[in-house]
């Protein structure tokens, strides 16, 4: 004989209550048992469409720099013009064959190609501009990736996983702005001093920008928006209300070859 | 019935070829020597006795835990079997969900991260983790890339060294 109507109710009563109640128990007889290993973790930072703004107009050239040394160093990109032990110097045309970069500078005619003109404003022809990834909501290198070792997160990161980069180089081709380096050799020797939170690479592997995937993570902007002082802008484009919207809204800014489709997510304000 | 014909003609006896070994001597000696010598590895070895690695688990992080604080993320001989797993795990979670948090079946959270949490208790990667993969002959290459955070003690796995 089946349970009547008034003994479901009841039953079903007693199970959403201890449902609901079954954290809060658990944590009445253990205390504390639950967050044991991670009490100060902080809360990762969110967003629906990560972007960036970079405002020319604020940022000199000594605040771009420092920005690329804060970049490469938290991610122990090598600098082959400075190795760590002099007898591995190399040659001034290996060190730009070999050249690893996440974020760099390079002029307008170089950055823009297809925007500048026979007579521009003289301040931009001699701007140096910074650029990295551009995280593109179509990214070309996702798409050629034949081991899916690149891809794109939900957050609109264009991340990398270098456990299974083959080195291919097929990204590399893909990408229109050179946002990609290749490892010719082994970086750790010209790596000049190792930053422990962060691994370095193996020779055969592909590397990028990665929006500092692992601070967000922590709760902390990217490196490079941190040390530019206001002029790197940082947020979601998907929320309306974020510094980043604001700035787009406020100015007119370009992006890096948008008639290519792969609809960058870095904006310039010139 | 005879052959009616061989390579030595229409109805041919076949020549009488003593049945000998020559050199006989040479041969045999030389092929004990190369078996002596194929299987050197094995008599040099043989009734030496190579103890078990004993990974330390004396270090400074270890040590300041409390006795009941003192195990692992998972059961020591889980850990044992199948740490490889755990890790490949922690690497898909942490790279393509983005989810740095790690809850262990007790219930602990942990990060997931090979330099900050196994390193970070287990600071003697040379005593740790190499005694043991020497011993296995194997040689992982999370190194290559993965930062062993204590300074360098000259001891390292054999492939290792570059």
């Amino acid at each position: 004989m089946g349970i009547n109507r008034r003994e479901f109710i009841k039953l079903a009563g007693l199970s959403t209550l201890f449902g609901l109640g079954g954290k809060a128990a658990w944590e009445l007889l253990r205390p504390g048992q639950l967050e044991a290993a991670l009490t100060a973790a902080p809360k990762p930072l969110t967003a629906k469409r990560w972007a960036m703004v970079v405002d020319m107009r604020k940022l000199d050239e000594a605040t771009a720099k420092r920005c690329i040394e804060v970049c490469h160093r938290i991610h122990n990109v090598p600098n082959f013009a400075k190795p760590k032990n002099p007898k591995d110097a190399v040659s001034p045309e290996e060190q730009v064959r070999w050249e690893v970069k996440w974020i760099w500078l390079e002029h307008f005619h170089n950055a823009f190609p297809g925007m500048d003109q026979p007579h521009m404003a003289e301040r931009l022809q001699h701007m140096n501009f910074l650029l990295l990834c551009n995280h593109c909501d179509n990214p070309p290198c996702v798409r050629v990736c034949p081991t899916k070792a690149t891809f794109r997160r939900e957050d609109g990161v264009v991340m990398m996983d270098m456990h299974r980069c083959i080195g291919c180089r097929y990204c590399m081709a893909g990408c229109p702005f050179s946002a990609r380096s290749f490892n010719w050799r082994d970086p750790r020797p010209f790596v000049q001093q190792e930053y422990p939170d962060y691994p370095t690479r193996e020779p055969g592997m592909v590397e990028k920008c990665d929006f500092c995937a692992k601070l967000l993570a922590k709760g902390q902007m990217p490196a490079c928006v941190v040390e530019s002082q206001g002029a790197l802008i940082f947020g979601d484009l998907a929320d309306e209300t974020s510094p980043v919207r604001e700035a787009l809204k406020n100015n007119f800014a370009i992006r890096r070859k948008p008639f290519l489709g792969t609809n960058p997510q870095v904006y310039y304000i010139v | 019935m005879a052959d009616y014909k061989n390579e030595f003609g229409w109805f041919a006896e076949r020549p009488q070829v003593e049945k000998k070994i020559y050199n006989k001597y040479a041969i045999f000696s030389g092929l004990a020597i190369f078996i002596l010598v194929a299987t050197s590895p094995l008599w040099t070895n043989a009734g030496r006795d190579i103890p078990a690695p004993k990974p330390s688990l004396d270090t400074p992080a270890i040590q300041k835990l409390a006795d009941k604080d003192r195990q692992c993320v998972l059961p020591t001989a889980e850990m044992r079997a199948r740490h490889m797993q755990l890790l490949i795990d922690w690497r898909e979670q942490v790279v393509r969900t983005g989810n740095r948090v790690w809850v262990s079946p007790t219930g602990k959270k942990f990060e997931p991260s090979l330099t900050n949490t196994c390193l970070g208790c287990h600071s003697n990667k040379a005593q740790f983790c190499d005694t043991c993969h020497n011993y296995v002959a194997v040689t992982p290459n999370c190194w290559g890339c993965h930062l062993d955070k204590a300074p360098p003690t000259g001891k390292m796995a054999q492939a290792e060294v570059k």
